[in-house]
């Protein structure tokens, strides 16, 4: 039986050359210590095949028309058998992949890999970067519910900055010049064909690249890269220490690869998939769009930029990015690897972390949207049961006060914290804030009737610090 | 060029790296090449590429006039009833609910859309989109405070659609609107697009 076996191999083998096509891909030589550090690509192309498979699994039930996606998608969460955690699968995978490819990114930037001669391999692999990101908003998308659809609006409206042909870009995108028939289409069609066929392309052109020019070794402190002489020194050193990729140096990317796929599962099962939010009618406005957490420093750079500069940055920010990310290779293509003597490279990519990890988390705050449904103030935060400062309570609800301001921690964080603004201000400084506003403050003076604004303004007034045991009596 | 593959350099015959070992052994011919089939061969270059540029028209000029076109789809604003005239109180601000008369058959609930709807006085009702012009999220109308609050980076405008605070550039858009017949008329638009840095 064996024998059968491996003389029909044999046979298959030598008609249709499979160890001709990969045996010299996997037998290729690797450096010896290129470890850990060196599974981020792997995993991340192993998050965009659990993507593909995901994804055709979903396709089979999901039906990209803007009037029944939506249902479709309860469907496949409520009902179809593993719906709801091959969804999960879709989602956490799509999160690992841009994990993946930021950590594969970062790696290679603090190794100097992008270096002579693996200019391309940076530049296809910048590509890459870009394409899942894409592949991320525009999954977010397809997830056809009411933050979908005006997330489709916010994208409109950022393309539309764009000079010149900015009114086309919105329109192209929208499909139309409203959300409509035309629009889910389109972004399924990104998203399913256009999309992962150039990220199938680009990472074969990247996997051949890495074959062409072998895997970087891990680098060395004075062991500088000089285009004349690299090429013969890697080849010399990779002949007398390398190792072949299969089974050596490939153990590691199954071990991480299994780990990945079975976190991605377990992300899956327990906590599911993304919540549908309400359809996707753009009549309801009780909406409160959110990009998934991969672009949500993105929608808080937003809010906290100058808004004369927004503009500006909206449009020329990703294109001065993504040039000085494409060019990286081109203006520094030798000398030091090592981060020690790149300094700089360890301070770039902490920066980059610090700079999206702090508008990460301002963007899962969101403190400058006003909180559409705070809580009324309880009697023991007023301090008062009837009176000025009982009225006056109501009037800061009533009026909106509460959306922006904080009151014992209670309300919106748009505006500053008003519990113990009796302590600070004045009763004609409060009078004045309110009359004419401030620093994103509207002004009331044309709204607010008098009464009203003594009730408020004796409310503020009697927001102060407690005084401290002791002292209490002898100031009264 | 040199490169890992190189056979001179790798052991154990691992870094051939041919899929076809007689086509790459055999890609010129053991006999002198006539002049004759020099030009031959850089005609049939020559007409290969010409015919690839054909064949790539013939597909792609109507895949991208087919994908472009929304583009250049002009739709005209239609003059739509959206109730009595008596349905709607002096000095208040309701929202209203549209359907999209240009809507694609399949258009389902997307070809909904809401308006903020104020009247003014006797006559007089001003329709303001429900899309913040800082970047097109739905603001709300909070009808005590007398403004209109946008959930996403805390635009704020007053009941005239000014801008009280916030990112938003400029205030928000107004639909063309009039009273006919008994009847309040809105006429139709696109989503509001900010254009201007």
């Amino acid at each position: 039986m064996k024998g059968l076996i491996v003389s029909s191999w044999r046979w298959l083998d030598d008609r249709l050359g499979i160890s001709a096509l990969i045996g010299p891909s996997l037998k290729h030589l690797v450096p010896h210590d290129a470890r850990w550090w060196y599974v981020f690509g792997s995993a991340t192309m192993l998050a965009f095949i659990v993507q593909v498979v995901t994804g055709v699994a979903l396709a089979f039930s999901y039906a990209s028309s803007s009037s029944q996606a939506y249902e479709t998608l309860e469907f496949i969460t409520n009902q179809a058998p593993f719906g709801s955690f091959l969804r999960g699968m879709h989602y956490f995978g799509a999160s690992a992949m841009v994990l993946m490819v930021g950590a594969h990114m970062a790696q290679t930037f603090l190794f100097g890999s992008y270096k002579y001669p693996r200019e391309m391999n940076w530049t296809t692999g910048v590509l890459l970067l870009a394409f899942t990101l894409v592949m991320g908003f525009t999954g977010q998308l397809l997830r056809w519910d009411q933050t979908a659809a005006w997330s489709v609006v916010v994208a409109a409206e950022q393309a539309g900055r764009v000079p010149l042909v900015g009114d086309f870009l919105a329109q192209f995108i929208l499909g139309g010049t409203t959300i409509g028939g035309a629009t889910l289409s389109r972004f399924f069609a990104i998203h399913v064909f256009i999309m992962p066929a150039l990220i199938f392309i680009f990472i074969g052109i990247h996997l051949m690249l890495v074959l062409r020019h072998g895997i970087a070794e891990p680098p060395v402190a004075g062991q500088v890269v000089d285009p004349a002489t690299y090429r013969a020194d890697y080849e010399e050193r990779m002949r007398k220490t390398g190792h072949p990729f299969w089974p050596e140096g490939a153990w590691r990317d199954f071990v991480v690869g299994t780990g990945l796929i079975v976190v991605i599962a377990l992300l899956a099962y327990f906590i599911g998939p993304p919540k549908l939010d309400d359809p996707p009618d753009p009549s309801i406005l009780n909406a409160d769009p959110r990009p998934d957490w991969y672009l949500l420093w993105y929608f808080a750079l937003f809010a906290l930029m100058p808004p004369q500069v927004e503009g500006y940055v909206m449009i020329l920010g990703p294109v001065i990015i993504g040039i000085i990310l494409l060019a990286a290779p081109l203006l520094n293509n030798r000398g030091e690897r090592a981060p020690s003597r790149r300094p700089w490279s360890i301070a770039v990519v902490l920066l980059s972390v610090i700079m999206i990890g702090a508008l990460w988390i301002e963007g899962a705050r969101s403190p400058w949207s006003p909180n559409f449904d705070p809580p009324p103030l309880p009697q023991k935060v007023v301090g008062a049961r009837s009176g000025p400062v009982f009225e006056g309570a109501k009037v800061f609800r009533d009026r909106g006060c509460l959306n922006c301001h904080l009151i014992d921690r209670i309300g919106g964080r748009r505006g500053p914290d008003l519990t113990y603004i009796g302590d600070t201000l004045s009763e004609g400084d409060i009078i004045i804030r309110i009359v004419n506003g401030g620093v994103n403050m509207p002004a009331f003076g044309n709204s607010i009737k008098p009464e009203e604004l003594a009730q408020l303004t004796a409310f503020l007034q009697s927001r102060k610090r407690p005084m401290p045991v002791g002292l209490e009596t002898t100031h009264r | 060029m040199a490169s890992v593959f190189s056979p001179r350099r790798l052991p154990g015959g691992y870094t051939k790296f041919s899929v076809n070992e007689v086509a790459a052994n055999h890609s010129v011919p053991d006999r002198p090449v006539t002049p004759e089939e020099i030009t031959r061969r850089h005609f049939l270059e020559k007409l290969c590429i010409g015919l690839t540029g054909i064949c790539a028209a013939i597909l792609g000029i109507p895949l991208v006039g087919f994908v472009v076109a929304p583009i250049f789809r002009r739709t005209t604003g239609k003059w739509i009833s959206v109730g009595n005239i008596t349905d709607y109180e002096i000095g208040k601000t309701v929202s209203v609910t549209i359907t999209d008369p240009s809507s694609l058959p399949w258009a389902g609930i997307t070809a909904k859309n809401a308006l903020w709807l104020r009247r003014v006085n006797d006559r007089e009702f001003t329709a303001f989109s429900v899309n913040c012009t800082h970047l097109g999220c739905p603001v709300r109308w909070l009808a005590d405070a007398d403004l209109f609050m946008c959930p996403c980076h805390g635009g704020v405008y007053y009941n005239d659609g000014t801008v009280a605070a916030g990112p938003p550039p400029k205030p928000l858009i107004r639909y063309d609107v009039r009273t006919f017949n008994g009847q309040v008329e809105i006429k139709t638009m696109a989503i509001p697009i900010t254009t201007r840095l």
